[in-house]
């Protein structure tokens, strides 16, 4: 057995490796239904990758998201974890290993956030210490400070402030595997953003393999490094990161499911700093200034505001770094395809 | 027997004794003299028997109720055939109940038929508030106490049960008081409690002060009861206050 891949770290500041899954043909029936809620579903997700499972309502998502930690049991079919089966272990056990994120949080009312956040960690049996160690750890990760938090009850936090409380209770084991369902649903769409960018800063450092459900193509889009679209009855339609799934999508179903705007949304995943920018040659540079780091989506809303007249790029020194033109724009989207499948590596399409 | 009142007015006592007390035979409802005299030897065993009374019968009654109420929230099935049957003890009128069981061999006429009689009026009451408040728990709690790798044991008594406090509490409390007025009744067939002043004074037909000494300390011990009962739900659920 790998052990590494679950391995909990010596150290309570150290993050555990995360470990590889792999769904094989899972298939989930109910009893008196005709049709399955999950069809054959294959998957793999590699160590320490944002898989997000996404599709309309009926396509099985957080069932297929549920299986995994044996929250439902598969009909057929197996789930690896690390290399090896989830099926052949004892699902308390099991669960304590993999973070759970759900959209109503569940935060226990009847215990402080230090309580709620030290859930796992105690049923692991950990000392004293070592748990109230990880858990201010913990807060300062997500951004609550321990002194001011720690006492509190759920009732007396914010939405926001909850759903970080609910990454952190999750993340407390140091699990090599998160499932989170809709974690940002219930937030509005301001602090909605604000937490799927701190969750990203926040995964750049724990490199948690992730299991994210939502059903929101944009949130998927941002959170993704391999998109998994079902459809209903949980067939996979398309499984690959985000730049090909909007360049190429696998059927009818996809390109529909993405919108008719995934031309805009893919220039939205490239900045500036990623094209290769039209060189003034000598001319003196004019028309509005757009930083380097900005996306090509940003930019082009600025050219079509400026009447379709270039824009100038410019870094963060305010050095010209060149032009951005529609037309450059607009050649983009061509070539964007191929960019966007060697960017995050090799893709297994729908099926045929 | 009759006995001849300052004012020449023939009082009837109903075959009960002559009062020895000054302010009886002047048919004053209340003597504190009375009370003061027989505090030790009458009313505070009387209190401290009633008491008894309330505690074994509230104890065994949740014991049995909360059996009952797992095996309810666990199987569904359980749950209806309960209400039905602790429904019609609880519908039994008591001076009834009691009477029905004393010729049942093992009871007769002593403080176990009582007993019986006291928490058979819990169970409905107790049974009821345990399982609302285990059903009350929100789903999301539990989903997430599953999903964390609880066991169903853990989970009952760690997330659950904890939860359902105020709830169960808010049962014991009407079940408390329900009985600290029912085990007056109880002296009809045990002789204990504060039921046995309060029948004395019944019997005696003059004399009202037996009665109404033991009626208040019934009142006043029912209300100390469930002022202790708020207390500690206040001391053990500190979150729901917590705004």
């Amino acid at each position: 057995m790998p052990a590494p891949d679950t391995a909990r770290p010596e150290g309570s500041s150290g993050f555990a490796p995360a470990a590889p899954l792999e769904l094989q043909r899972v298939t989930k029936r109910y009893p008196g239904q005709a049709a399955p809620a999950i069809s054959e579903l294959s998957l793999e997700v590699p160590a320490g990758e944002v898989c997000v499972l996404v599709g309309p309502s009926g396509s099985g998502k957080t069932t297929a998201m549920r299986l995994i930690n044996r929250m439902i049991e598969p009909t057929s079919g197996d789930i690896l974890l690390g290399g090896r089966s989830v099926l052949e272990r004892r699902p308390d056990e099991l669960r304590r290993e993999i973070g759970y994120v759900i959209q109503q949080i569940g935060l226990f009312p009847h215990q402080t956030i230090g309580e709620n956040i030290a859930t796992v960690p105690h049923l692991l049996g950990w000392d004293k210490a070592r748990i109230a160690h990880r858990r201010d750890e913990l807060l300062e990760l997500v951004g609550l400070d321990p002194e001011e938090m720690r006492d509190r009850y759920p009732a007396q936090l914010s939405g926001g402030q909850r759903q970080r409380v609910g990454v952190a209770r999750a993340l407390a084991a140091d699990p090599p595997l998160m499932l989170m369902d809709e974690p940002f649903g219930a937030i509005d769409p301001i602090n909605r953003e604000r937490l799927q960018d701190e969750f990203l800063r926040l995964q750049a450092t724990v490199r948690k393999t992730v299991v994210f459900v939502t059903h929101d193509i944009d949130e998927a889009i941002k959170m993704g490094d391999r998109i998994a679209i079902l459809r209903e009855g949980g067939v996979l339609a398309q499984y690959a990161p985000p730049a090909e799934l909007l360049s190429r999508p696998a059927d009818d179903f996809v390109a529909q499911f993405v919108g008719a705007d995934r031309g805009l949304k893919r220039l939205a995943l490239t900045t500036l700093a990623d094209v290769e920018l039209i060189q003034p040659n000598g001319l003196a540079p004019s028309g509005r200034r757009v930083p380097l780091r900005s996306t090509v989506r940003d930019a082009l809303s600025m050219i079509l505001t400026a009447g379709g007249k270039p824009l100038t790029v410019v870094d963060d020194e305010d050095r010209v770094a060149g032009l951005v033109t529609l037309e450059l724009v607009g050649g983009l989207l061509g070539t964007e395809a191929d960019r966007g499948s060697d960017g995050a590596g090799g893709s297994d399409g729908g099926p045929a | 027997m009759s006995v001849l009142a300052p004012a020449g007015v023939v009082i009837p006592t109903f075959g009960g004794a002559p009062s020895s007390y000054a302010c009886e035979r002047a048919n004053r409802l209340f003597c504190p003299d009375w009370v003061s005299k027989n505090w030790s030897s009458v009313l505070w065993p009387a209190l401290r028997q009633h008491v008894l009374l309330c505690v074994v019968a509230v104890a065994i009654g949740f014991v049995i109720s909360f059996a009952l109420a797992l095996l309810a929230y666990r199987r569904r099935a359980v749950e209806r055939p309960v209400i039905l049957i602790s429904g019609i003890l609880y519908t039994i009128p008591s001076l009834a109940l009691f009477e029905i069981l004393v010729p049942f061999k093992p009871l007769g006429l002593s403080d176990r038929t009582a007993e019986v009689a006291l928490v058979s009026y819990t169970l409905l009451i107790l049974f009821r508030n345990i399982v609302t408040g285990l059903r009350e728990v929100p789903d999301e709690v539990r989903e997430a106490a599953r999903g964390m790798g609880m066991t169903d044991r853990q989970c009952l008594w760690r997330v659950e049960l904890p939860l359902a406090l105020p709830s169960i509490i808010a049962g014991v409390r009407i079940a408390t008081v329900t009985v600290v007025a029912l085990a007056t009744v109880a002296s009809y067939i045990c002789d204990q409690g504060l039921g046995v002043p309060i029948l004395a004074a019944i019997q005696d037909g003059v004399f009202k002060t037996e009665l109404i000494a033991a009626g208040g300390l019934a009142v006043a011990l029912a209300l100390c009861a469930d002022g202790l009962l708020v207390l500690l739900q206040r001391a053990l659920t500190p979150w729901a206050r917590a705004r």
